[in-house]
């Protein structure tokens, strides 16, 4: 079973960055939240592991260097 | 006094009054089924069909007016095949497999829900739930009439209930006063509101969803597709959903939603509604308003379904949103799961510890079933700003990658569940056997050079062997034999040998599998069979 990479994998991490900046050029804030949701399901599907997107949801919810760390969410129990 | 909740479509059962009313002396039934709903019912034909006695207390006379359920599943279609009243079923309904899902003007997806070959009944049939339940009751009157200890009493109303050591005394109430019975069991098929679960102070936990639907089912005489049309953010409804869907009697179920925050009396307006319609199916199509109401809907479910000799079935156990059509499916899965139990346990067959694996195998399939059905009503009422901007992501996506088509959600049709975790499977012993027929499965269906498959797996305990050698009085179990040249299409080998050249399957009475192997062994077959009746 594939690992989530958290090490640099890009080939040139700073044409990648500019080209997600480029995108979200002259877009009202409600079209980047709607470009950004379209990317993640169009790489979620690409990655296609369970177990990586898993990772990868916890990497990004509990990730020490934002301020708004929820920890895990609320579920009511059925 | 027994005053009525709804209106009747069909009064099936006129009170009578009956001679225990009189005596001041409860009498004792083995098995007391509190109302009398689709599943009510059918737990009463079960269990009559298997001569056990059981008493039917309904507060109302007969079959409930309005559509309500109109999507039954091939499960359900199997399940009153056994109890001998699938054919009306299947002949007055609407046979379809085929769901389309469009967004705004444009069709952006659709299912066919059987791609498969080889089953006696269709994926679905669309059939008014009146219809479902006189169909049930016509079958019950047939069997009363051979002898089947089946009593409905209509107009008796459950007021309360004691649970005493060795049964249950329950107060009724009738047009003529009350009276009293006992019951060595009680279940409880009084719906999501049950009376009796209120009476033992349960709870019934889950979410409600914030969102109201109106259903106008009409009647009209129109060529639309025999297929379920589902719509997001259509021009007749913009921003909302809505559903088309096609019943018997030239009736059209139309389903809208209109969100929270509305004036129900305002929507309820039959003017209002006609105008609603004629802006979804044409100005030019004549139509009559049949039945409409609004809905809101809940996913909840109590935490044990048996609390000693009271059981709950149906909506009174677990309520599901409509979309998935998983409500009256569900139930009538818990009907199949609970009456060879009940009759085993009555019969002195298995110990009463019996019961407590209908609790684990129902729950466990109430649980799928919320599950699935939230998440439906999250793709369709999304909570909050995230559920929304990914549900619109989806719908955006779907026109041109077909990866998102399977994230389109309007709803996961009802399936029949697997009881993977149940206490009565056992060991898997059929070396890489068919994934689909592992224990705690339910059988697919397959079509025999003569009839089909599950029309051989009725009654008790069965043995399903395929070509292997079983003896005629294996385990004084009924013995099915049949070898892969059976079955003309090879499905028999696909669905339940993989690449063994032979199996032996141990069917429960409700058609799940409960243990398989390559080949007979006597031992291993009782050990089986013990525990799939609580011995083991």
């Amino acid at each position: 079973m594939a690992e989530l990479t958290l090490r640099p994998n890009l080939t040139n991490s700073d044409d990648f960055y500019a080209a997600l900046l480029e995108a979200h050029d002259g877009l009202e804030p409600s079209e980047m939240h709607a470009l950004n949701a379209r990317l993640i399901l169009i790489l979620a599907n690409h990655i296609g592991d369970d177990e990586v997107l898993e990772s990868a949801l916890r990497a990004a919810r509990t990730s020490s260097g934002h301020r708004t760390n929820r920890g895990e969410k609320d579920e009511p129990t059925l | 006094m027994v005053t009525a909740r709804y209106q009747t479509a069909f009064r099936l059962y006129p009170y009578e009054k009956v001679s225990a009313q009189d005596t001041g002396t409860p009498a004792r039934h083995p098995v007391v089924i509190v109302g009398g709903g689709p599943i009510g019912m059918g737990l009463a034909l079960d269990l009559g069909k298997k001569g056990i006695a059981c008493l039917v207390l309904d507060d109302h006379d007969g079959v409930g007016m309005g559509s309500r359920a109109i999507c039954f599943a091939k499960r359900t279609l199997e399940i009153c095949d056994r109890l001998g009243c699938g054919d009306p079923m299947v002949d007055k309904g609407v046979v379809w497999n085929l769901g389309r899902v469009y967004r705004q003007e444009e069709e952006i997806y659709s299912f066919n829900l059987l791609p498969e070959e080889g089953h006696k009944r269709p994926a679905f049939i669309n059939l008014q739930q009146p219809y479902f339940e006189q169909f049930i009751v016509e079958e019950i009157r047939r069997q009363q009439a051979c002898g089947a200890p089946i009593e409905i009493r209509g107009q008796n109303r459950v007021t309360g209930q004691i649970q005493k050591d060795d049964h249950v005394l329950l107060d009724i109430d009738t047009p003529d006063g009350p009276y009293q019975i006992e019951a060595d069991y009680v279940v409880a098929c009084d719906g999501a509101n049950s009376p009796i679960r209120s009476m033992l102070g349960l709870g019934f936990e889950g979410r409600t969803f914030e969102d109201n639907f109106l259903i106008a089912d009409i009647r009209a005489k129109a060529e639309f597709p025999t297929e379920r049309r589902f719509w997001f953010d259509p021009p007749f409804n913009r921003n909302e959903t809505a559903l088309m869907h096609k019943q018997p009697d030239d009736v059209w179920r139309l389903d809208f939603q209109l969100g929270w925050d509305i004036d129900r009396e305002a929507e309820l307006e039959p003017d209002k509604i006609s105008k609603r319609v004629a802006a979804m199916i044409g100005q030019d199509i004549e139509f009559e308003l049949v039945w409409t109401s609004i809905y809101t809907f809940r996913c909840c479910t109590m935490k044990d379904y048996r609390h000693g000799r009271v059981i709950f079935a149906g909506d009174s156990a677990h309520q599901v949103s409509p979309f998935g059509a998983r409500g009256a499916n569900g139930g009538m899965q818990d009907v199949d799961n609970l009456a060879w139990k009940l009759a085993a346990v009555i019969t002195g067959d298995a110990p009463d510890a019996l019961l407590d694996s209908y609790h684990t195998e129902r729950k466990h399939a109430a649980l799928e079933n919320i599950k699935n059905s939230s998440r439906s009503a999250d793709f369709l009422t999304p909570r909050n700003p995230a559920h929304a901007l990914f549900r619109d992501a989806v719908l955006d996506l779907v026109k041109d990658y077909e990866f998102a088509r399977p994230m389109v959600n309007s709803g996961r049709l009802s399936t029949p569940c697997t009881y993977d975790p149940s206490p009565l499977n056992s060991a898997d012993a059929l070396p890489d056997g068919p994934s689909r027929s592992r224990p705690g499965s339910p059988c697919s269906d397959a079509a025999l050079d003569k009839g089909f498959l599950l029309d051989h797996l009725t009654g008790d305990f069965t043995l399903l062997s395929i070509n292997a050698t079983v003896p005629d009085d294996a385990n004084g179990l009924k013995v099915v034999r049949l070898s892969t040249t059976d079955a003309a299409d090879g499905s028999l080998a696909t669905r339940y040998l993989g690449d063994n050249p032979s199996a032996v399957y141990l069917i429960r009475p409700d058609q799940h599998v409960a243990a398989r192997w390559a080949e007979y062994d006597a031992d291993a077959v009782t050990a089986a069979l013990n525990k799939a009746t609580g011995k083991g």
